[in-house]
């Protein structure tokens, strides 16, 4: 099949940026979408002319890495998948296709359609993580967790980080990731350490990455390749009340009635 | 105190302000509504309802101070929020859709100053009578008539007051969630409350102008 693609091409973070158009001429429906890339870019290197950068790494859906905004959609035109695992027999002969970075102040384009999303990693840095003992490994099933919570708890760790949450929200918050998250490790025993201090330290980091706020678009489930679900969010702004505004203080000796 | 202004800092804590005076604002107007309702059972009861609130004297007024306090919070909050999100992408998308952005979801940030504009206007037009042509203090129900017997005055309530019930069907459903009451297991029925108030605001007022125009009240 004949594609014609407009592509976000930036040399480096201080670059303006514009769209540049291709046309490629022998498209496999097998393909997937990054190897469509990579054909185009196979062209591009013979003619001499620098390839279009884009990030990828395990090109099976689970990593995380790769992530495109294609003719609108993060991910594509396609629900519950990622990029790498959209293939080429979803779109037609002739298709106009655009392809451009995720757009968001808190993910800074690096170069072409690569962006900077340390700035996930930052919020994991405010409680994204569990304490554990070290040593020697607990028996199996040590700690008792009902199913139905393990199961819930793993709906939200299905997340894989890549942040097509904040690129197809119309406010660019970061509320789906944050939830999946706070979710995750509230729901089990071994979140209960830093349960209130995750939930407060993670919204406010969220809030100085320069995310946006929620308007409840539901566009972040709509293409999360993983499908999490808004539920979580009623989760997170639960957990975020009650350990910022009910739960009263609990540094030692401060707990007294007078 | 410190607490409260720290989860305030948040975007989380500032939607939870306006979740709950949106939530206040909400049974104002359907309380409001309930009571200029009783214009279909006549002019005496009207006006009766009318006089029982001014009566009420300094209970109306801490009534009224509340409100305000409500609506000031929920504009302040909410416009803290949109210059926060308008910073949150500095370049625009060239092609972007969306897939469950509905017309009250979209609409809410336009909905709202509007709602504000004609809510000023209403104060005018039946509180205070200045911007009413026939005004006379306290007969409510000739004030009603006389107001909306012109077309064009019952079409700025008609506007507003479907804008006010597009503003609900997404504030509502909304509210649940900010507030952390988002649960699978009531979820359809969170979004058959939301439509059901809003639509209930919107025949429920609506229905004063409109009897009005039509005859069916004089």
């Amino acid at each position: 099949m004949k594609l014609k693609l407009n592509i976000w091409r930036q040399k480096n973070r201080e670059d303006r940026g514009e769209f540049v158009t291709y046309h490629l001429d022998d498209v496999n429906s097998h393909m997937s979408f990054l190897e469509m890339l990579d054909v185009l870019n196979q062209q591009l290197i013979e003619k001499g002319e620098q390839p279009v950068a884009f990030e990828h790494d395990c090109r099976e859906g689970i990593c995380g890495a790769c992530g495109l905004v294609i003719n609108g959609y993060p991910h594509g035109p396609e629900e519950g998948t990622t990029t790498c695992q959209l293939h080429m027999r979803h779109f037609k002969d002739g298709d106009e296709i655009t392809i451009e970075p995720w757009r968001s102040k808190a993910f800074p384009v690096v170069k072409d359609l690569v962006v900077d999303r340390s700035s996930l990693d930052r919020l994991m840095q405010h409680g994204g993580f569990v304490s554990i003992r070290t040593g020697s490994a607990e028996d199996a099933n040590n700690t008792l967790i009902p199913k139905e919570k393990s199961d819930l708890a793993m709906d939200a760790a299905e997340c894989i980080g890549c942040g097509a949450c904040v690129a197809s929200c119309p406010n660019g918050a970061a509320m789906l990731f944050v939830s999946a998250k706070v979710s995750h490790f509230a729901l089990l025993p071994q979140g209960q350490p830093e349960r209130k201090r995750r939930a407060i330290q993670m919204v406010q980091a969220m809030q100085d990455e320069g995310f946006g706020a929620c308007t409840n678009y539901r566009e972040c489930e709509a293409v999360c390749p993983k499908r999490i679900s808004i539920n979580f969010i009623g989760m997170l702004n639960r957990e975020f009340i009650k350990a910022s505004v009910l739960s009263g203080a609990e540094k030692g000796g401060k707990y007294r009635s007078k | 105190m410190n607490r409260l202004l720290d989860a305030y800092r948040t975007s989380i804590g500032k939607k939870f302000v306006v979740a709950v005076t949106g939530v206040i604002l909400f049974l104002f107007v359907l309380g409001h509504m309930f009571g200029n309702l009783q214009i279909f059972v006549g002019a005496e009861r009207l006006n009766a309802y009318a006089a029982f609130l001014q009566n009420l004297g300094e209970l109306l007024w801490a009534v009224r101070t509340f409100l305000f306090l409500a609506l000031v919070l929920h504009v302040m909050a909410i416009t803290q929020l949109f210059f926060q999100n308008l910073g949150a992408r500095p370049i625009k998308y060239r092609v972007k859709k969306t897939r469950e952005t509905d017309l009250s979801a979209r609409t809410m940030i336009y909905s709202g100053p509007a709602i504000l504009a004609f809510l000023i206007y209403h104060l005018l037009h039946f509180t205070y009578g200045s911007v009413h042509s026939d005004f006379i203090h306290g007969d409510v129900y000739h004030n009603v008539i006389s107001g909306f017997a012109i077309w064009w005055v019952s079409g700025i309530y008609i506007l507003a007051n479907i804008l006010l019930g597009l503003h609900f069907k997404h504030g509502l459903w909304s509210w649940f969630q900010t507030l952390g009451f988002a649960h699978p297991k009531y979820n359809k029925w969170r979004t058959n409350f939301a439509t059901f108030f809003a639509y209930l605001i919107i025949v429920g007022n609506v229905s004063m102008p409109v009897a009005v125009l039509a005859g069916w009240i004089q």
